[in-house]
């Protein structure tokens, strides 16, 4: 055991010994989560409007005003002609042009129909449709208010969970599960195939003390470092983003170590697949990290990829990480919800710990 | 000389057996699964459909809803049965349909309500249901002859409102920045890591040399990549700028020379490998999430703004979105050139700078 201790004490050596390192292994989080929380956001705010009104008339007036006063969109200019939309939209000057035809209200009054045309610079499909669509709930309502009509279907919408609906609620599982990956598989990963390439694994392997434990000794200090950045991160999500815990710290504290379980043995498994620490660190980092900010449900929705990408998203930890964390942190619900999730943890766990086991070779 | 160092670089890299394997990997990857995964329209909510009223027009709404390619549908008895799957995470949506429904619509003096509740614990996720679910059922409403027109809409650029075609320029630049700036760091720090830049560093070889050496075949590199991806791109999606390739390639040669120099300058601040690729990855990570390659930087808080104009990927990116998609030219796009430009004197002045040769 005290020979253990030593080992440990030596890998912490290691890590902390090299400052730069440590700040960025503790200070990622920190910073992930604020710009997260703070400025990557897919919602639309102030989209810069230009107008061509050809009627201003009453009705068409209250359009513009109604747009320009949501948050959406600000008004920044008033077109005369249809000529200036062209070099506007190319240059990236404009998002959305309003066009409204010579006759509007007497149009709408006799044949119900609306002689308005969105025009949108399309180049960001998810922006273009959010803009559009935005713009026409804002110009319906304005003109539904106008001509209340007997027998529509009026929808209410409650959102659930994150009614503000604040993109932190989902990007702070995320980031949790990005950041546990990168520190965890990658870091073991090399720090192991370090001590190969360099021939002090040798020494290692000659020493009294058994393999396994080397390996061990290894893992310890960056689950101590992970589990320090699962709190800083929750603590930074709790205090500076107002985003509570609603389910309890118990099962978020064991959900997390045991994400690190997985992490690290992917780490490991990495470690005895390769000799170099530049294969370590490109297998890890384009290999994994990738396909871990992609398709784990961060940024982009896994139901709106394709069949065959949705399967291949079931083998990655992460995935199933993020799902339970924003669960039990968003949601609020119980172990009995998140059993599914443990269980395919668990199960990748113990399949990646065996496999690392039997190809973990004493000899080089 | 360097004709000799060049040629020594291309052996070492071309005789380890990994590295040119993950060279073609990446871009492929990059071109062939990432543009598929990058996808914020959502498609196929699982929707829980409560029908209370259970009249033919309500009958009617649910057909219609289940027939969209937004939603999958299917019903639910209670609410909280309903709420139990959204808890469970099988379904994204309710949609309510009150016993009242027909009858209220069919009262002269009111309309008839449904209530629509999503979870919204991913905040896109949830508005965009919703609206698809209140698009439909307005829709529904002009069917039934009781509503105004639609508007039309007209979408510029990108006509078929393919978000592939918006990320795939954006990614190509992210080959060049792993190929022009991540590799030759790693490759500098890993003959620091060895003792061997020693041996270099006793030699009559410039530092000037030295740099190029190291660099010149990783820029064949990255911009024999960059054809290829122009290539592949166009096989496989039919995707061909719009503009002219001499643009992009002026571009992307100012583009190699700034992150060649980011890499330089991580190579010369740190002495293991370890070091150089934990502060590359952050970098990398911290350019990418602020470059609007994933999140729109209009939708950013003003000072995130402020912060992006530091980011050199994020002039790229827009270089190759516009050339791409909307035909730009060079007087296009001075602004851009000029702040890349800026980035390289200042960054590979920063790199010869503070290089050393005595370690």
């Amino acid at each position: 055991m005290k020979q253990f201790l030593a080992f440990v004490h030596k890998e912490f050596y290691h890590i902390f010994r090299d400052r730069r390192t440590v700040m960025i292994l503790l200070g990622m989080p920190i910073v992930q989560i604020i710009l997260f929380g703070f400025a990557i956001t897919t919602e639309v705010s102030n989209a810069r409007l230009a107008v061509l009104d050809e009627s201003k008339d009453v009705t068409t007036q209250r359009i513009i005003s109604q747009l320009d006063a949501s948050n959406y969109f600000d008004l920044t200019r008033n077109l005369k002609s249809y000529d200036e939309v062209e070099p506007l939209l190319k240059k990236g000057d404009i998002d959305l042009v309003l066009l409204i035809g010579p006759h509007f209200e007497h149009e709408l009054k006799h044949s119900g129909k609306v002689d308005l045309q969105l025009m949108v610079d399309g180049c960001d499909v998810n922006n273009a449709t959010l803009l559009t669509n935005y713009a026409q709930q804002i110009i319906n309502s304005t003109l539904r208010s106008d001509n209340l009509s007997a027998g529509t279907i009026t929808p209410q919408i409650k959102l659930l969970y994150n009614p503000a609906m604040k993109s932190a609620y989902n990007f702070v599982p995320g980031v949790m599960g990005i950041i546990l990956m990168l520190i965890c598989a990658m870091m073991t990963s090399i720090s192991i195939v370090r001590e190969k390439e360099t021939g002090t694994m040798e020494v290692l392997l000659v020493s009294p003390i058994h393999p396994i434990a080397i390996i061990l000794a290894k893992a310890i200090p960056y689950l101590v470092l992970s589990a320090m950045n699962v709190i800083s991160i929750v603590l930074l999500s709790v205090f500076v983003l107002q985003v509570p815990v609603a389910g309890s710290l118990w099962l978020l504290g064991s959900l997390s170590v045991l994400f690190i379980i997985v992490a690290l043995a992917l780490g490991l498994f990495v470690s005895t697949c390769v000799n170099t620490q530049i294969a370590a660190m490109l297998i890890s980092g384009m290999m994994m990290m990738i396909p871990t900010v992609l398709l784990s449900g961060v940024i982009y929705p896994i139901e709106s990829m394709p069949v065959a990408l949705q399967y291949f998203s079931n083998i990655i930890p992460a995935k199933w990480f993020i799902m339970a964390m924003r669960k039990v942190m968003i949601e609020g619900v119980g172990l009995s919800c998140i059993l599914k999730e443990v269980g395919v943890l668990c199960f990748m766990g113990v399949v990646l710990i065996t496999a690392s086991l039997k190809k973990f070779s004493i000899r080089l | 000389m360097i004709k000799y160092l060049i040629e020594k670089e291309f052996k070492q890299t071309l005789r380890n057996s990994f590295l040119p394997r993950i060279m073609i990997l990446f871009p492929l990857m990059l071109m062939l699964v990432f543009p598929w995964a990058a996808n914020l329209e959502i498609k196929d909510v699982s929707l829980s459909i409560i029908d209370q009223a259970k009249s033919p027009l309500s009958e009617r709404l649910t057909q219609q809803i289940s027939s969209s390619a937004y939603f999958i549908a299917h019903s639910s008895n209670s609410y909280e049965e309903a709420m139990k799957e959204v808890e469970k995470g099988t379904t994204d949506a309710i949609l309510i349909l009150p016993s009242t429904f027909e009858r209220d619509l069919q009262r002269e003096d009111k309309g008839a309500s449904v209530q629509i509740v999503a979870n919204a614990v991913n905040g896109t996720k949830g508005a965009m249901s919703s609206m698809y679910l209140s698009q439909i059922v307005s829709d529904f409403n002009r069917n039934n002859g009781t509503a105004l027109s639609p508007i039309s809409v007209v979408k510029r650029f990108n006509a078929t409102m393919d978000y592939k075609i918006f990320m795939i320029p954006a990614l190509m630049v992210m080959v060049l920045t792993m190929l022009c700036g991540f590799l030759p760091a790693l490759n500098i720090v890993s003959e620091k890591e060895k003792g061997t830049i020693e041996q270099i560093n006793v030699s009559p070889i410039s530092k000037f040399t030295f740099i190029l050496a190291k660099l010149i075949p990783y820029w064949l590199l990255g911009f024999g990549l960059l054809t290829f991806c122009f290539g592949l791109v166009y096989a496989v999606y039919g995707l061909a700028p719009i503009g002219s390739f001499l643009t992009i390639y002026a571009c992307a040669t100012l583009y190699v020379l700034t992150i060649s120099g980011v890499g330089l300058i991580v190579s010369n601040y740190s002495s293991t490998m370890q070091q150089s690729m934990f502060v590359m990855y952050f970098f990398v990570f911290l350019f990418m999430l602020m470059s609007g390659l994933f999140t729109p930087i209009k939708s950013m808080p003003f000072w995130a703004q402020c912060i992006t104009y530091l980011n050199p990927l994020r002039f790229m990116m827009e270089i190759m979105r516009a050339v791409y998609l909307k035909g730009s030219v060079l007087s296009d796009l001075l602004p851009q050139i000029g702040m890349l430009s800026l980035f390289a004197i200042v960054l590979n002045s920063w790199a010869v700078f503070s290089y050393r040769k005595t370690l």
